[in-house]
């Protein structure tokens, strides 16, 4: 098929950047979007231009490296990751136009690729349980109720993409801070640094400059992985609960 | 190192669930007082005498335990609180918003989140207008709508018998609906009820509810008297 | 003085030996070991800096255990986060002799599985400490809160993988890489937090520093700014992972490299075995020239699915549910009546390319063949229904629709083998020491653990163990006698490190010639996967030898590598990455051309039984062949390590 593109061009941080049109002929509808992207480049290399930066690593769907909007959505047009896009999901003739995560907690570094940096230090602040290699009791030492142990993988499947983020009209990071919450909460040894983690995280993450939540339900829609907007509710009444332990 | 390393005590700003939950307390405050509101406005259908008579009772509830208007001034002060809290979170929330993002997206698919968000903001920047000239016209008398008239009955069915006082009324109530409709879902969230999929269903048919009621028994009166259905 | 150069192509320098490996039955081995290393005083720790080169499960469990000892710990990673590496993508479990299931397993049975489907070409005394700090991985993961399965009563779900009679497979679902990488990732982050490890994302080793024969540093290229930065350490290790991307379509990461290996390999660090490939029999087909990387599907598929390929070339290109019965060749079950379609992964692997190579492979074709056989589950379904089948692979069938747009429910899926992990890797003793002093090698990068195959759920098994806890306990007895004097930054080896890097990427840059590095590296894996891939042949590998030599000089003289050096240039990075493959190829043909055995995963042509089953030789082979970097214009050097099997009896594998 033969397609438009209309793909964001940044040089740098700095660049102001803007869009430029690439028509492309002779994509098959069996390759996925990012190998599109690759043809592309190859074609830019033969004419001497550089090519399209744009980050990408497993390419199965799990790292959570890929991430571009397309056509204003976050992923694309399917509920999965942008490497996991296949381009039988568009027509020939399309005009698509791609552009990086927006966010000021996401600084562009070049063309489509961003610094989710954020996202590893608001992990810092509490993402985790402190539980010192060999310290560990035996595995079956403490039982986990399998409601509990699901919940917490359901919520762990978080692949730290950022589409929520991207999604979200105020460019808020919660729904990725609450399903690691979530996730910790449901373990017994999560319980004891619970208060003091959410309080940490839910503090870094206004300090990197993400927007609060106004619970649209926009970021759980865009998941590839489908967390549910609970997980943000569940935090929220973590926070609270801190609170009050701390009163 | 050994020890946990999680710093409880790094606080840059108030944060901004903290700024929701503020939000939903006083969200909710309003919700009760919207409720025996609009019960107060449908006694209008009980006739002059009883709804001038909950009128006046309104003044001297509590008497003689409260002075005059005691009750109504605490109801009242209750309320600016909240106002200015939830209109100020959701200022300060807005302004957060808007500096999340400075760089806007070339293309964005049309979202029902997005109409949503705009629907809170600009529909309750509209209510904010709207309780203002709800105050001027029947708390203060100040806005005079088909004559001027002392009772509270004779005041509202006076006021309903011209078209574009009802229009604005019934403007107003549309925002209050849509408002509520995503508030109280809001709200729910914020306080951590929504745990699971099928909590999540419960506060969206609350949420609806409520809009419902709220909207069709604001409707009712000005609806009712425009029609000349009360006497 | 020099020795002969044999074949032409290599030269065999002296034996080595693990002389680091102590003595005494096997079952004590590790605790006396660890009680023989020198400790390194908590004070001292702080003076002691480690450099770490990859956040996979062994170096992201590495770093944060030396954090949590109290060392200074900088850690590196191409990628964007820590979060990422290649480890996520593993999807069906980990094993760990605990014996939950109390249908007898034990450490020693671990051992004696994972020698055994190493095909007897690992170290004893490595893989039964493997075995031994199993049962340890889990009781850390579960603490961190690795989500792992549970049954009802809340206690851990264990499933049987890779054909072995024992359930000792701890299990996330089929996302096991991911959560155990999230857990020894959040497990990193928190020593970040505490200031023990210092990160460097989007950062890649270019070189390693010598000083005076030991490990004192890499040079790492700042992939956003461009700057060439120098690390200095009092040790350096490589978590830096396989090297499956040599093949250019692999079920790795597209990142994934041999440069951090390869850098420390031509710095002295010797090579083993770096012919041993595993490929994975259950990967989707490629469906293109476009094709950028393979996606592997559980094994678990062959429980319940069958393979099969038409018996008439003609029926190929059919609808292959008009193909009756009688015209399937369901060969797995036909050649191995008693194991069927759950024989080893390399049987599987190579019988399939055997079909397609009759031409009897579906699909569609790619050059002249068609790639693929169908893995059917009309039966089981017809058997268990259509829920039950959803339940149990429901995930990977959307996997699969989503990449080929087909429905398996419906119609038969198409599998193909892939390159998928790499046995060989940097040499090291049993404490992961290289043979330059001060390198160590964790995971995937090191070769001592798997032998000539890989048992499945043991890669996540090795990396977590590696990391977590033999590292640690092993580098301190190199780190107890520092910290070392300190290394100025004028000094000539580093000066001379920063100059090669610079050099290379200014010549990278300089070049401009007619073709992209993609071409080349598709070129490259190309060859490898012909000849250097699942079966091998004397003549094959002697071509490919030549066309890599051949190819490697065009890239060099014709690579085009645009903008600049001084921002994000990822041409650039895939052109250093690549010219590394180019050398590795040409050794990894090498390595194979001197093992004329088949073993493990790999088949040799010229050795196979009478009914073409492999042929292990190991009165000429049972050794480790690590190789010694000839120079830029010399010839590798192998250097041979005797492998003794003392515990285990060595036989000859069987799945008839």
């Amino acid at each position: 098929m033969k397609l438009t593109l209309k793909i964001w061009r940044q040089s740098g941080p700095e660049d102001k950047g803007g869009v430029v049109t690439y028509p492309i002929e002779g994509v098959s509808e069996d390759m996925s979007f990012l190998e599109m992207l690759d043809v592309l480049n190859e074609g830019l290399i033969a004419e001497g231009e550089e090519p399209v930066a744009f980050d990408s690593d497993c390419r199965e769907g799990i790292c959570g490296m890929c991430g571009v909007m397309i056509n204003g959505e976050a992923h694309g047009p399917e509920r999965t990751t942008t490497c996991q896009l296949h381009m039988r999901s568009f027509r020939d003739g399309d005009e698509i136009v791609i552009e990086p995560w927006r966010a000021d907690a996401f600084p562009v570094i070049k063309d489509l690729c961003v610094d989710r940096s954020a996202f590893d230090r608001i992990i810092q602040a509490g993402g985790y349980i402190s539980a010192n290699t060999g310290s560990a009791p035996d595995a079956h030492a403490t039982p986990v109720p399998k409601e509990n142990a699901d919940r917490a993988f359901m919520a762990a499947e978080c692949i730290g993409c950022g589409a929520c983020v991207a999604a979200c009209p105020n460019a808020s990071g919660m729904l990725f801070m609450g399903s690691k919450i979530t996730h910790l909460g449901e373990f017994p040894q999560g319980q004891p640094e619970r208060d003091a983690r959410v309080v940490s995280m839910t503090a870094q993450h206004d300090h990197e400059g993400f927007g609060g939540c106004t619970n649209l339900g926009e970021c759980s829609r865009a998941c590839p992985k489908g967390i549910p907007l609970n997980v943000i509710s569940q935090m929220n009444g973590d926070l609270l609960r801190a609170q009050r332990h701390r009163s | 190192m050994a020890t946990s390393t999680i710093d409880a005590g790094k606080r840059p700003k108030t944060g901004s669930i903290l700024l929701k939950t503020v939000m939903a307390v006083s969200g909710l405050i309003f919700v009760g007082f919207i409720l025996a509101h609009m019960y107060g406005n449908l006694m209008i259908f009980a006739g002059r005498e009883t709804f001038n008579e909950y009128a006046h009772h309104l003044r001297e509830f509590g008497s003689p335990m409260l002075p005059e208007k005691g009750f109504l001034w605490v109801m009242r002060i209750t309320l600016i609180v909240a106002l200015v809290a939830h209109a100020g979170s959701a200022f300060a929330l807005w302004s957060r918003a808007g500096k999340a993002r400075t760089t806007r997206y070339v293309q964005r698919k049309g979202q029902w989140a997005t109409f949503v968000k705009r629907s809170m903001r600009w529909g309750g920047a509209a209510l904010l207008i709207f309780v203002v000239f709800h105050i001027l016209h029947f708390t203060t008398n100040t806005i005079q709508i088909g004559g001027d008239y002392d009772n509270p009955a004779d005041r509202l069915l006076n006021s309903f018998g011209v078209w574009w006082a009802v229009l604005i009324y019934l403007f107003a109530v549309a925002c209050l609906g849509m408002h509520l409709l995503h508030g109280i879902w809001s709200a729910g969230m914020t306080l951590g009820l929504n745990r699971s999929l099928d909590a999540a269903e419960r506060l969206r048919l609350t949420a609806i509810l409520v809009a419902v009621v709220v909207v069709v028994g604001f409707a009712l009166p000005p609806l009712a008297i425009f029609l000349g259905l009360i006497p | 003085m020099t020795a002969p150069l044999i074949e032409g192509l290599y030269r065999e320098g002296d034996a080595i030996a693990d002389t680091a490996a102590p003595d005494g039955p096997i079952a004590e081995k590790w605790t006396k070991h660890k009680f023989d290393n020198k400790l390194v005083n908590p004070a001292n720790r702080r003076k002691l800096d480690v450099i770490i080169v990859g956040t996979g499960l062994a170096g992201a469990s590495a770093g944060a255990t030396l954090g949590e000892a109290g060392y200074n710990v900088k850690s590196f990673c191409y990628q964007d986060s820590p979060r990422r590496a290649h480890s996520i993508a593993a999807q069906g479990g980990i094993n760990a002799a605990k014996n939950y299931k109390g249908d007898g397993d034990s450490i020693y049975r671990l051992f004696y599985d994972t020698v055994k489907g190493g095909d007897y070409r690992s170290r004893e005394d490595n893989t039964y400490r493997l075995a031994e700090v199993s049962a340890d991985i889990i009781d850390q993961c579960v603490a961190q809160g690795v989500p792992f399965a549970r049954e009802y009563g809340g206690l851990l779900d264990n499933r049987s993988f890779g054909g072995v009679q024992v359930s000792r497979t701890f299990y996330a679902r089929g996302q096991t890489g991911q959560q155990l990488l999230i857990g020894a990732y959040q497990a990193l982050e928190r020593q970040i937090a505490a200031g023990a490890v210092k990160m460097y994302s989007r950062h890649e080793m270019l070189e390693l520093i010598v000083v005076d024969g030991k490990a004192r540093g890499i040079i790492a290229r700042d992939m956003v700014s461009g700057e060439i930065q120098t690390h200095l350490a009092d040790a350096v290790v490589l978590a830096s992972g396989g090297y499956g991307n040599v093949y250019f379509l692999s079920t790795n990461a597209m990142g994934c490299n041999v440069t951090a290996s390869w850098r420390a390999h031509r710095k002295g660090a010797y090579f083993a075995n770096p012919c041993y490939t595993q490929i994975h029999p259950t990967c989707i087909p490629v469906s293109g020239d476009h094709q950028s990387k393979l996606t592997l599907m559980s094994e678990s598929l062959r429980n319940d699915g069958r393979i099969w390929v038409p018996k008439r070339r003609e029926d190929c290109e059919k609808d292959p549910r008009q193909i009756p019965d009688e015209d399937r060749d369901y060969y797995l079950e036909r050649l191995y009546p008693s194991f069927g379609n759950l024989v080893p992964r390399d049987i599987a692997s190579r019988q399939a390319k055997n079909m397609c190579d009759e031409g009897r492979g579906v699909g569609p074709k790619v050059g002249d063949f068609r790639r693929g056989v169908y893995l059917d589950f009309k039966d089981a379904i017809g058997r268990l229904g259509e829920d039950a089948v959803r339940a149990k692979y429901g995930n990977l069938f959307d996997m699969y629709k989503q990449i080929t747009g087909e429905d398996p429910y419906q119609v038969p899926m198409r599998i193909y083998p892939a390159v998928h992990y790499t046995m060989g890797g940097l040499w090291v003793d049993y404490d992961l020491q290289a043979t330059i002093p001060g390198l160590f090698v964790a995971g995937e990068a090191n070769f001592s653990d798997h032998g000539a195959n890989r048992l499945g759920a043991s890669a996540l098994m090795q990396g977590l163990a590696d990391g977590y806890f033999v590292l640690p306990n092993t580098i301190r007895n190199y780190l107890a006698d520092g910290p070392f004097e300190a290394i100025d930054a004028k000094h000539p080896a580093v000066i001379e490190a920063q100059d090669s890097v610079e050099n290379r990427i200014q010549t990278l840059l300089g070049i401009n010639g007619d073709r992209s590095v993609d071409s080349f590296h598709k070129e490259l894996g190309h060859i490898m996967w012909e000849y250097c891939g699942m079966e091998r042949t004397d003549e094959g590998l002697r071509k490919a030898i030549d066309l890599i030599r051949s190819l490697r000089d065009e890239f060099w003289r014709n690579v085009r590598v645009l903008g600049a050096a001084d921002t994000l240039n990822q041409s650039l990075e895939k052109a250093g990455r690549v010219a590394d493959f180019l050398e590795l190829g040409e050794l990894m043909c090498i390595d194979a051309l001197h093992r004329r055995e088949s073993c493990g995963g790999h088949f040799r042509a010229e050795s196979q039984t009478e009914d073409g089953e492999a042929l292990r030789h190991d009165d000429e082979f049972l050794y480790v062949g690590a190789w010694e970097w000839g120079g830029e214009d010399g010839n590798p050097v192998l250097h041979k390590e005797a492998l003794e099997y003392e515990f285990i009896e060595l036989k000859q594998r069987s799945y008839k």
